[in-house]
């Protein structure tokens, strides 16, 4: 490894945690609707935590094989999948009502 | 598009095209598009924070729209952001052109144009309630 590999594999390991923490923010705003809900808001919470766990799973994975490039594209795709997954569920809790919290 | 994404699924496709570019560049290809995904949690953080915490909207199930409008647009965000990984990727490994898009250019618009809206929304509110 040359000199100026400028620290690829420290900005990319970073970049995984920014974005595992970006994905914990959405988490937490998603279970402070989901938890509640009752018997549904329940299940709903189990999914979104189980969503951020396989998130965390695949990051490790990924930052575990650096500095090798990533040529695996079903990680890439299924980050990709759970987000889109947080954002169905997002969409399923407002259009089922999600009212302004009480001051 | 739909066949790129059938493509997503199978690695031995990106390895066995063109040769292994600089890992450098690779990386920097990963990283981008670990930056979209940010872009569009950040969005569906913003629907989600609108759902919960706006009130007193002037027009009826305005705050679900605007929820839904965020949480649909990072959706975009975070599917176009695999499509991309995977053309950048291929391009470099076939030393072809990297791809251009329009897509940075129109999503800064509309956010752009979404903040105009805020501001216009408070000064309309801040005059009215004087």
């Amino acid at each position: 490894m040359s000199g100026d590999n400028g620290f690829q594999s420290e900005r990319t390991r970073l970049a995984w945690a920014r974005t595992v923490l970006a994905l914990t923010a959405v988490t937490a705003l998603v279970l402070r609707i989901t938890v509640t809900q009752g018997a549904r808001g329940a299940l709903l919470s189990g999914l979104a935590l189980l969503g951020w766990a396989a998130v965390v799973a695949l990051g490790r994975r990924r930052v575990a094989q650096l500095p090798a490039p990533m040529t695996d594209g079903r990680i890439v795709a299924l980050t990709a999948l759970v987000i889109v997954g947080y954002a169905i569920l997002g969409v399923t809790l407002v259009l089922t009502g999600v009212g302004p919290t009480p001051p | 598009m739909w066949r790129r994404i059938r493509q997503w699924g199978d690695p031995r496709e990106l390895r066995e095209i063109g040769t292994t570019p600089d890992y450098r560049f690779s990386l920097a290809n990963e990283r981008t598009y670990l930056a979209w995904l940010r872009t569009g949690l950040a969005l569906m953080a913003g629907g989600l924070a609108a759902a919960q915490f706006l009130s007193a909207m002037p027009l009826p199930y305005l705050r679900e729209a605007i929820a839904i409008a965020l949480l649909l647009l990072g959706t975009v965000v975070v599917i176009r952001a695999v499509d991309r990984w995977a053309r950048t990727e291929r391009a470099m490994r076939l030393g072809e052109d990297l791809p251009v898009s329009r897509f940075p250019a129109i999503l800064s618009v509309v956010i752009g144009l979404g903040g105009l809206l805020l501001v216009a929304a408070v000064v309309i509110q801040a005059v009215h309630v004087r």
